[in-house]
């Protein structure tokens, strides 16, 4: 059975004699830029996360140590909260970015792909401003909060 | 004759297949990272908030959560990195599939290495 295989939906593009098969695009750089940042972030949060896994997981008593006390004694360090912070920015970025390609594939119509690109973006601006907010106006030793709930350095003062 | 057209170089195989590993493993992340963000939100709340929440996370079954999210994450991380290298590396289309048997070997120690140290955490009775 002879199977037809449609061209692109796009229009036909001649460049030195070659014809390439490919959309004008509107000129802007934004889908290059989005392929770029997707394997430089890639590159980056692969270092950040796996050391984030071994902090948290995998060093001592891994999940169970894991409270408020370990949290707080982690953020009292610039380090760690500059850390977090790249790993927040970058992962929300990296996954909207994959997530707004996967709507784009498979949501054929415009308004159900409109809709669920809106729905993406608020729950990215929300999670990345909370996240923020949390990592930067975050404090270890909470007033009134029970002792030993809290990192060993807040009753030292 | 089978009505489907018949296998070519990507569909079915490899490629295809490290394409379709790829995309679940980054949603499943992607729904993660949203809920551990607002988990961890909770150290904005109380010691007490944070620590109720965290504690749902040491159960056996959030631990085996944890085991899959984990193999999914080192999936998806090493699997970039065959992504990366098949377009920058000027051999790198030719070995696409060594590389992919590469990413699952990688994957397979990596995560063994990992569920040495969390297994034992999750059920060692604490």
């Amino acid at each position: 059975m002879a199977q037809t295989i449609q061209p692109p939906r796009s229009y036909d593009n001649t460049k030195t004699g070659i014809k390439y098969n490919r959309t004008g695009g509107s000129g802007s750089n934004f889908e290059m830029i989005g392929w770029l940042f997707m394997r430089l972030s890639g590159i980056v949060l692969l270092v950040l996360i796996f050391v984030h896994l071994y902090v948290n997981l995998m060093v001592g008593d891994g999940i169970q140590a894991v409270d408020f006390g370990f949290v707080a004694g982690k953020w009292a360090d610039p380090f760690w909260q500059v850390w977090d912070l790249a790993m927040l920015w970058l992962a929300m970025l990296h996954g909207t970015n994959g997530v707004r390609t996967i709507i784009n594939d498979y949501a054929d119509k415009d308004g159900t792909r409109f809709w669920l690109k809106m729905i993406l973006y608020a729950a990215t601006v929300v999670i990345l401003v909370l996240g923020t907010l949390v990592i930067f106006t975050f404090n270890p030793c909470p007033p009134g909060a029970a002792a030993e709930l809290l990192p060993s350095f807040c009753s030292a003062s | 004759m089978s009505k489907t057209p018949a296998g070519t170089l990507y569909r079915g195989r490899e490629g295809q297949w490290s394409w379709v590993g790829h995309r679940i493993t980054g949603v499943v992340i992607f729904f993660f990272l949203l809920v551990h963000v607002l988990d961890t939100s909770l150290v904005r709340v109380s010691p007490e908030a944070y620590n109720a929440v965290i504690g749902a996370y040491k159960n056996p079954l959030m631990g085996l959560g944890e085991a899959g999210l984990v193999a999914a994450i080192i999936f998806h991380a090493f699997n970039g990195i065959r992504i990366i290298l098949i377009d920058f590396w000027k051999k790198g289309p030719k070995f696409h599939r060594q590389m992919l048997w590469i990413v699952l070997a990688l994957w397979a120690v990596t995560l063994t290495v990992f569920l040495i140290r969390h297994l034992p955490n999750v059920f060692g009775g604490h």
